[in-house]
């Protein structure tokens, strides 16, 4: 039977999706991306093969995304991130939308008219602002896990506003948060707010919001910030971390 | 054969290397003639009259393009930072000014001391005000005069009233230069300074033009070397002579059908400036992509129509205010999209250089009504010309990948 692979190599964790010949997922796996992104694609198609009870040959074509989409030797080509989580969303939903994928060092807005071709999209700027890096360095600062932030963040009920564009001085912030007695889920709710207002300095969304990326599928709460600064449902994607790396596979299946 | 993904080379740069090195010579080498009098001037300033009274011409900007280009900027920029110039603010200025406190620069490695003494500075604040600041640094330093021309900005419909002021402020230059070389100006000298000037610009003009031809013989970062002598060298028959041995090369690659990009698939505009110091990774990131930047603001703003060597005063002071960066974003937006028929483009890129703000259009919603009038989309890159600081490399070819990848569905 064909199989075809789907590699998104991340600032920060690698994924990779295993679909069938009729798009289905099979199997799916990742790890941290590490110091050498070959390596790590290679070990983690050992993963998916042995999950799905296949030999890697049987993997008929491969596609890499992400930062490290050079990187991955065995691939047959490569799409940027957002061609892939558009794919992976569009795939799912079936509808005009607009994808916002926020991943660990950058965010995307990806506008899909209702056939699913692209019809714009931005980047962040050369910044952390609005992405992963930035709720780590809060949950640093804060000296928590990065896995406590999204229960605390649904706990609060009194947003602190954290006014800064830029991390390191919304970490100064912080501190002077932490100084005049906020509670610590309302500073975290406030350094989700900000990653949303981030987005939405980026560009407007039309149609369907559709979260992706590994920002949202730790902190589902993210979402509703989201949606809360557009004014609008934002719905998160099924795997939403490994949306990049489905839509990467469905490209490998054209 | 399979495509190259290495960017062609142009024959005629070597002739171009001759040309540049016998301009550098005359401005800073040995055989300079004694009692010469050097001028600074604006790459965009009235470098005619200073032809006319004998000067010879400095172009800083020139220099901070090679700042850039050899990416030694980076250990200038910080030390301008440091004397009080912002990093916010022009990092040619702050290059340059850099270069200076270091005493080094690529000048070094051509075996000449450095940029020449300025008898005098010479701006025209068409471009920025920036450049009066960066002019008026040296000016305190040497001690020497540094007199210019104040351009209105945000331009609509030029007018009488504006060309008429500008005329007067060009004027107004002649006594204070005329004092520096101690001789009269030469009416006949100025009008044939400004016919060469006008018959440079109808050459590189031709050149650039040679790029709406599909597929295009040459591309944005060929423009950005070839356009040397434009620069540096109008007003002069050296630069007619050089774009006549260039046109005609690529002439010829027109009648082979050689394109600066094999199997080219797409053309880009490039709106905005060069990031200097990632020109030649930029050329091959777009030739793996088979696509063309095939034309650009940039290239474009060292075509001067306007010169007029009946009226040579008036006809610099038109020139040099009817310039795209002088204009409003209505006319500028026309005029991309004259340019976007004429080069058959496909989509738009705007390079947002964070220090230099007049030379980024992407900041008052131009994309968006372009693209509404157009139906091409755009992609904006956010980077410098020459503070690396501000670039980031990843963020800008998954732009540039995912533009190209929005252009072929």
């Amino acid at each position: 039977m064909d199989y075809f692979c789907g590699v998104d190599i991340g600032s920060s964790t690698a994924k990779l999706v295993l679909v069938d010949a009729s798009g289905r997922i099979v199997a799916r796996c990742m790890k941290r991306s590490g110091v050498d992104y070959g390596k790590t694609a290679e070990e983690l198609r050992e993963t998916l093969c042995s999950q799905a009870k296949i030999d890697c040959a049987e993997i008929r074509r491969a596609i890499s995304t992400g930062y490290g989409r050079d990187n991955v030797r065995w691939s047959d080509g490569k799409m940027t991130e957002i061609a892939c989580h558009g794919k992976g969303a569009f795939s799912v939903f079936r509808k005009r939308m607009t994808v916002i994928d926020i991943g660990a060092q950058d965010s995307k807005v990806i506008h899909l008219d209702e056939s699913g071709k692209r019809t714009g999209f931005r980047m962040n700027r050369k910044c952390a602002a609005g992405t992963g890096a930035f709720l780590e360095e809060v949950a640093h600062r804060l000296a928590l896990d990065i896995s406590e932030l999204n229960t605390l963040a649904e706990k609060s009920t009194r947003e602190v506003t954290l006014g800064s564009f830029c991390t390191v001085f919304a970490a100064t912030e912080i501190i002077e948060k932490i100084r005049s007695g906020a509670a610590v889920e309302d500073i975290v709710r406030g350094a989700f707010s900000s990653v949303a207002k981030r987005i939405v300095e980026m560009d407007s969304v039309d149609g369907m919001v559709v979260a992706t990326g590994g920002v949202v599928a730790h902190n589902p709460f993210m979402a509703v910030m989201l949606g809360n600064a557009f004014s609008t449902k934002a719905f998160i994607a099924p795997d939403a971390q490994y949306m990049g790396a489905f839509g990467a596979a469905l490209f490998a299946m054209d | 054969m399979a495509d190259s993904t290495e960017p062609k080379k142009i024959a005629a740069t070597k002739v171009m290397k001759g040309v540049m090195d016998r301009y550098f010579n005359r401005v800073m080498g040995p055989e300079a003639p004694d009692g010469r009098k050097i001028a600074w001037c604006t790459s965009v300033g009235p470098v005619e009259l200073l032809r006319a009274l004998g000067f010879e011409v400095y172009f800083p900007e020139n220099y901070s393009a090679m700042l850039g280009a050899s990416r030694m900027a980076n250990d200038m920029i910080p030390l301008a930072n440091a004397r009080g110039y912002s990093p916010d603010i022009c990092s040619y200025l702050t290059s340059d000014i850099g270069s200076y406190l270091k005493g080094d620069g690529p000048f070094k490695k051509m075996n000449f001391s450095g940029p020449p003494r300025a008898d005098v500075l010479v701006f025209n604040t068409n471009q920025c005000r920036d450049v009066k600041d960066w002019f008026e640094f040296y000016g305190r330093e040497w001690n020497v005069p540094c007199i210019g021309v104040s351009t209105p900005h945000s331009i609509g419909e030029s007018d009488a009233t504006i060309i008429d002021s500008v005329t007067r402020q060009i004027k107004a230059l002649v006594k204070p230069l005329e004092e520096i070389v101690v001789k009269r100006l030469d009416m006949d000298r100025l009008k044939e300074a400004v016919r060469l000037s006008l018959e440079c610009t109808y050459k590189w003009k031709a050149v650039l033009e040679t790029a709406a031809n599909i597929p295009a013989p040459l591309s944005f970062f060929d423009g950005t070397i070839q356009m040397g002598p434009a620069v540096v060298l109008r007003g002069t028959q050296e630069a007619i002579d050089y774009y006549d041995i260039l046109l005609a090369e690529l002439k010829q690659r027109i009648a082979e059908g050689n394109g600066a990009v094999d199997n080219e698939k797409y053309r880009i505009y490039w709106e905005g400036m060069p990031i200097w110091g990632r020109l030649r990774n930029m050329a091959v990131h777009f030739i793996e992509l088979r696509t063309a930047v095939v034309a650009s603001t940039y290239c474009n703003s060292w075509i001067f129509e306007d010169l007029d060597p009946d009226n040579p005063f008036e006809g610099m002071a038109r020139a040099y205010t009817n310039l795209f960066i002088c204009r409003d974003d209505n006319w500028k937006k026309k005029y991309i999209q004259r340019m976007m028929e004429l080069f058959s483009i496909d989509g738009v890129l705007y390079h947002n250089a964070k220090t230099c703000p007049n030379n980024s259009n992407s900041r008052y919603d131009m994309p968006r009504r372009l693209q509404e009038a157009t139906g091409k989309p755009f992609v904006v890159i956010d980077g410098d010309i020459n503070d690396l600081r501000l670039y980031s490399e990843e963020q800008s070819r998954t732009n540039i990948e995912a533009f190209v990848e929005q252009l072929s569905q």
